[in-house]
């Protein structure tokens, strides 16, 4: 399979309602971009998710979700086909504070693998990228060659 | 009351249970602070919810940095003399184990509490606290 071809499929597989887990559904977790090694994911403003009832600003623990998963979905989107992936190490700089009421998107980029540990940066935004909001360096490692979870053309889960 | 102010009323009180109150993702994931052995533990409930992998089983990962924040965070708040909110300036986490679907419990302690700058140390565990699925390494602006 080529890339283009597996970037469609793993597009449309996260598209489907209930193909994203259940702790980005949660979240109310968006793809907004997908394309080689990179991935753009937003989660919508809600008061639920707020680290703060007063200011209502979103909790730094949503930003932190939001890098998590758009470096993974980037090191995917890199490795060109489906493979067991887990988080090694995420640093993260806190830029700025977040805005109350505003959507976080964070934009990651797989911009190197290796045999065992793929490399990611990403950035945390509202609207603009060049006034981020957080700023992360991430190591994932490769845990099974195997794909895991059904094939990207199944309709569910 | 603010933050700050909740989280002193509670060391005073022992009752941490008005903190979801102030921090609706707290509430809203099931993560609650408790009293234990003179500190506080941070308890995150089994809950389907916080699944980052349906194959696997296993607790999101972003999830997991959360709840080490923000026992970092109480655990600041907690020192003595401590009358401002902290603010993250860096976080590291370190991912050693897959989280598994049960009750998740994370600690914190502050390695140099300094004037404007503080370092804190979290530890993530489930069934054993030697055994942690995560830990954390921050600075935190003090003023």
């Amino acid at each position: 399979m080529n890339d283009s071809t597996f970037l469609e499929q793993l597009r449309a597989f996260l598209a489907r309602p209930g193909n994203q887990s259940p702790h980005n559904q949660f979240l109310g977790m968006q793809i907004v971009h997908l394309e080689h090694a990179r991935a753009v994911l937003r989660v919508p403003y809600r008061a639920a998710l707020a680290g703060n009832a007063t200011s209502g600003v979103l909790h730094g623990g949503v930003i932190t979700t939001v890098i998590d998963s758009a470096c993974g979905v980037s090191v995917i989107a890199a490795l060109g086909k489906r493979m067991g992936i887990a988080t090694l190490d995420l640093r993260i700089d806190y830029l700025k504070p977040a805005r109350p009421g505003e959507a976080v998107t964070a934009a990651a980029h797989c911009y190197k693998v290796t045999r065992n540990i793929c490399f990611v940066r990403a950035l945390a935004y509202h609207s603009d990228r060049d006034d981020p909001i957080a700023n992360c360096a991430a190591s994932f490692m490769i845990t099974s060659l195997e794909p895991a979870g059904p094939a990207l053309t199944e309709e569910t889960l | 009351m603010n933050f700050v102010e909740i989280i002193h009323a509670a060391r005073d009180s022992g009752d941490y249970h008005r903190l979801g109150e102030a921090i609706p993702y707290m509430e809203s994931l099931g993560l609650s602070v408790a009293p234990c052995d003179g500190g506080v533990v941070l308890l995150l409930a089994a809950a389907e919810l916080h699944v980052g992998n349906p194959w696997r089983q296993a607790l999101h990962g972003g999830l997991i940095g959360a709840v080490l924040e923000t026992a970092a965070i109480v655990q600041l708040i907690l020192e003595p003399d401590v009358e401002t909110l902290p603010k993250p300036i860096n976080i590291t986490v370190d991912y050693l184990r897959s989280g598994r679907v049960v009750e998740t419990r994370a600690r914190a302690r502050v390695t140099k509490l300094g004037r404007r700058v503080a370092n804190v140390y979290a530890s993530c565990w489930q069934d054993d606290e030697a055994r942690p699925i995560a830990t954390l390494s921050g600075h935190f602006l003090m003023t």
